[in-house]
């Protein structure tokens, strides 16, 4: 479990003791996830959007987001999730990952965490959608378990296919 | 045509403003034991790309200076020397010579003479420390960097080819100096005579009026050695040296040291023809620009009755050569003028030279306009466009509000809300053509350039542009003249050979240089094109093996030509101030790759050599045709589309029952549906229900079948790369009026792809 590389955040705010970092949780279908909340730009609702063709079809597609095309991706189509509808309730995480501007749909946002790094524990070996190198941990808040995602690599990644991949000819 | 080149001016000075503030900062971070090779290169590409623009517009003093410090920094960087603290001192004061140049051309600030020659003294100690000595080219070393150089160095260069080969007969061979003293006590006058003896052989004269005249004569010495020397003891703009040989000296103080070495010169090539002067150019413009380089000379024998050359002037008058030329028998009147002046002072030149003075009275117009422009960072015009956009959005749905209300009761409100669209609209307007410049202010400097340096090479070149008014966002622009200028100089320098040689080759003796711009799908593309010798494959493989790079017979003509765009690699046999050191290609394959952008050559031995740069759209504005499919739209560009049709039934075939086509005027084209090709559901699937769109691109035409036309539009045109990828067959995308992202096709790979789908049947 390394959350020192990641700990510079949230220093004074940290309760008790070792490191505590703040996520953003979301809900998809009903499994409860948190991603490192500096990565997330805005929260807005889900909006008409613009499809691409010839793109997997949790890409969405693309939005202007005051004059930037942003790029959506539907994340309960992704880790095939729960029944995916869109109405006034469907959210749109925007998050900036590193200058490159991401939307992601959910089904809804719950809260922001405080997260010692004493209450994260690591995945074991398990059978899912995303690869777990990209979980980072499980935390457990009052019974509930939140799936902590390095969004940033997944986001970056081969299979999520948001990026020109490096071997293109 | 005339041009405003002071936009140009202001463009330079900034540019180099921020290398050198580029290049201190690097400096000051060297750490000097093991120097990053980077960091140096960095610092070399700052002083090249200084010297490329101090030479472009004719400041010779920031050239010289740039030629010298380039020398050292290249024995550097090529681990010929050692990097010492020493090395690093210098080059800092070299960096504050240049920007006390800089300014002197910019603010008219006042320029040390003495700390530009003690600089420059001081780097070309430490470049001949090391012990190889490069030689410095064949230019005459104008000593005294000041804005003399600026207005003399045309007139040696540019009307007569014969001037520079004079001027370099000077550089090298024996020779005699007159240098006449300001007034000085006879202790001053012994210690230099004895310091000048080191230089060659020197004796005194001692004039009527107490001061005293040198003739020294030496084998290798330059104006600047003596300057250098003298500077010690006196101030170097009292000094006035001349040619013993040429013309004698017209008994004057002031007028400034460069500009008596030139005129001793000029005159006498002038004279030999004069009536090529100022419009019987060796070059052919073909975008016709005067440079009105004699009006100012002309100007100051009024004034003065002597010298022809201002003493320091500040750049607004350097300008104002430039732009007083238009009028081309005034220059040629002037330059008539030049050589009656050496003889007859005051009395000769005065009715030819008033033409040239009236420009002069608005001075003041052209220090005023220099004020009058802010240098914005590109984000913060991007933040105002795109907060703009969005303005517009929210005023749209405003107006759409306020139309729903009753007129009568709400009249007061309407009439605000469409006077708000007006000023919207105005405001759009107004921020969108803050970026969008035509390639024209790239172009207009490079005629000037061309014609210099082709004089300065005995080259005959015609020069001609294509597509200058094609616009390209302005962020690009300032970014590609870089570049540009490189590939340039490198044509005229290389590509483009010597009549002689084009003689022997059955070709015509003037060369061809086209530079041009043009949309081509999906990108900007400007070329460089001379009929040269084109790049010689067997000479660039052996130099590359040279060099250390792994290179093999095998290699295709695109990876060999390739290797020219390899750092430190150059062709050339000798190092010229033109080109030749290996740093202008890898820079321009730097800059354009930063732009996003992809650089090509294409080349055939003995025929020429073209260097294509494609850009991509990203902020360009293009006139699109909007088109409907399902419930999305798309963006067709307008210049592409041949015609648009609703087809009749009989014209629609097929082959084989699959493989639908249109017959259009005698014409098969193939029909490619849009639905089928991106997958968007429509309830329109057969082309007697929509509408096709003849396309064209590379050649090639096919017609493209939409449900319906939209409207026609000037679209921006936004990157998907941004934030996204590539998508095939989409080379953009751009924000719609209401506020939706609308994809912009790329036409050429739309075609490519319907090829492939027809063959694979997949619109079976």
């Amino acid at each position: 479990m390394n959350m020192n590389t990641e700990s510079n955040v949230d220093k004074n705010g940290a309760e008790g003791t070792g490191h505590s970092q703040e996520y953003l949780t979301f809900v998809l279908a009903d499994e409860s996830y948190g991603i490192d909340i500096l990565k997330v730009q805005e929260i807005r609702g889900y909006d008409a959007v613009t499809k691409i063709a010839n793109t997997p079809d949790f890409i969405k597609g693309v939005v202007n987001l005051r004059g930037l095309i942003v790029p959506i991706v539907d994340l309960r189509i992704k880790f095939g999730l729960g029944n995916v509808v869109y109405n006034e309730f469907t959210v749109v995480i925007i998050l900036n990952l590193n200058g490159r501007v991401v939307g992601i749909v959910v089904d809804g946002v719950s809260d922001v965490m405080n997260l010692q790094s004493s209450q994260i524990r690591t995945v074991p070996d398990i059978v899912s959608s995303i690869d777990t190198k990209y979980i980072t941990g499980l935390a457990t808040v009052e019974d509930k378990m939140f799936i902590l995602v390095e969004i940033e690599q997944l986001m970056n990644s081969q299979e999520m296919a948001l990026m020109d991949s490096a071997v293109v000819h | 045509m005339s041009i405003d080149m002071s936009q140009f001016y202001e463009v330079f000075f900034d540019e180099s403003e921020e290398l050198l503030a580029e290049a201190e900062r690097l400096l000051l971070g060297i750490d000097i034991a093991s120097p990053d090779s980077e960091d140096l290169n960095a610092i070399f590409r700052a002083a090249h790309s200084i010297k490329g623009g101090a030479a472009t517009f004719g400041f010779m003093d920031m050239t010289e200076i740039t030629h010298v410090l380039e020398n050292l920094l290249d024995k550097i960087r090529k681990n010929e020397m050692a990097l010492t603290a020493e090395h690093v001192d210098a080059f800092l004061s070299a960096k504050d010579v240049l920007k006390m140049e800089l300014d002197g051309h910019r603010l008219a600030t006042e320029v040390d003479q003495d700390q530009v020659a003690n600089v420059k003294m001081m780097l070309k100690e430490l470049s001949e420390a090391g012990g190889i000595v490069i030689k410095p080219a064949p230019t005459v070393e104008a000593p005294v960097p000041a804005a003399p150089a600026v207005e003399a160095a045309p007139v040696v260069e540019a009307p007569v080819p014969a001037a520079p080969v004079a001027a370099a007969e000077i550089a090298s061979g024996p020779k005699a100096f007159n240098i006449a003293l300001p007034e000085l006590t006879e202790k001053d006058v012994s210690n230099l005579k004895e310091e000048l003896g080191l230089l060659g052989d020197v004796t005194s004269n001692k004039q009527a009026n107490g001061r005293y005249v040198f003739t020294l004569k030496s084998d290798d010495s330059t104006e600047a050695d003596i300057i250098s020397i003298c500077s010690f003891i006196l101030d170097p703009k009292d000094l006035v040296i001349t040619l013993a040989s040429a013309a004698p000296a017209p008994a004057t103080e002031a007028a400034p040291v460069s500009a008596e070495v030139v005129m001793s010169v000029t005159p006498v090539a002038v004279a030999e023809k004069p009536a090529e002067a100022g419009n019987k150019s060796d070059v052919a413009i073909h975008e016709e620009v005067g440079y009105g380089l004699f009006a100012k000379p002309g100007e100051e024998v009024v004034e003065e009755g002597y010298g022809f050359f201002a003493p320091f002037a500040p750049h607004k008058d350097a300008v104002k050569a430039e732009l007083i030329g238009d009028d081309t028998p005034v220059s040629a009147e002037a330059a008539a003028a030049t050589p009656a002046a050496e003889a007859k002072p005051v009395a000769g030149t005065s009715p030819a030279a008033k033409p040239a003075a009236k420009p002069a009275s608005d001075k003041a117009a052209a220090a005023s306009a220099e004020a009058s422009s802010i240098r914005v960072g590109v984000e913060k015009v991007d933040q105002l466009i795109n907060l703009v956009g969005e303005l517009v959005i929210t005023q749209a749905m405003i107006e759409q509000r306020v139309s729903k209300l009753d007129p009568i009761n709400n009249e007061g409100l309407i009439n605000s809300v469409s006077q708000l669209t007006r000023n919207t609209r105005d405001l759009q307007e107004s921020v969108m053509s803050i970026r969008m410049m035509p390639m024209d202010f790239v172009f207009s400097r490079f005629p000037r350039m061309v014609r210099d340096l082709a004089a300065k090479l005995n080259k005959k070149i015609e020069f001609v542009t294509v597509g200058a008014t094609t616009e390209l966002d302005k962020g690009l622009i300032e970014r590609i003249v870089d570049p540009l200028t490189h590939l340039v100089r490198n044509s005229v320098d290389h590509g483009v050979e010597s009549p002689e040689k084009r003689k022997a080759a059955g070709k015509s003796e003037t060369g061809k240089l086209t530079l041009s711009a043009a949309h081509k799908g999906g990108s900007i593309v400007i070329e460089v094109t001379d009929d040269g010798a084109g790049l010689n494959r067997d000479k660039l493989l052996a130099k590359a093996s040279a060099n250390g790079l792994q290179v093999s017979e095998s290699m295709t003509d695109t990876e060999v030509f390739n290797l020219i765009f390899a750092p430190g690699f150059s062709t050339a046999e000798v190092v010229t101030d033109v080109s030749g050191r290996g740093v202008g290609m890898d820079v321009v394959k730097r800059n354009i790759t930063a732009m996003g952008g992809t650089v090509e050559i294409r080349s055939a031995l003995g025929f020429g050599t073209t260097i294509s740069i494609a850009l991509p759209l990203t902020l360009a504005i293009l006139d699109g045709m909007s088109v409907s499919l399902g419930d999305s739209l798309y963006v067709v560009p307008l210049n592409l589309i041949v015609e648009t049709m609703q087809p009749k039934m009989e014209d629609i075939k097929t082959v084989t029952n699959e493989g639908l086509m249109i017959h259009v005027r005698g014409e098969y084209l193939p029909i490619i549906p849009l639905y089928a090709l991106f997958k968007q559901d429509t309830e329109i699937m057969h082309p007697t229900e929509g509408v096709l769109l003849i396309i064209e691109a590379e050649g090639k035409k096919a017609a493209l079948f939409v449900d319906a036309l939209v409207g026609q539009q000037q679209v921006v045109i936004k990157s998907l790369e941004t934030n996204f990828k590539k998508i095939q067959g989409v080379s953009g995308a751009t924000i719609m009026g209401d506020g939706s992202v609308a994809l912009i096709l790329d036409v050429p790979t739309v075609i490519k792809m319907g090829q492939t789908n027809i063959k694979e049947g997949a619109f079976a």
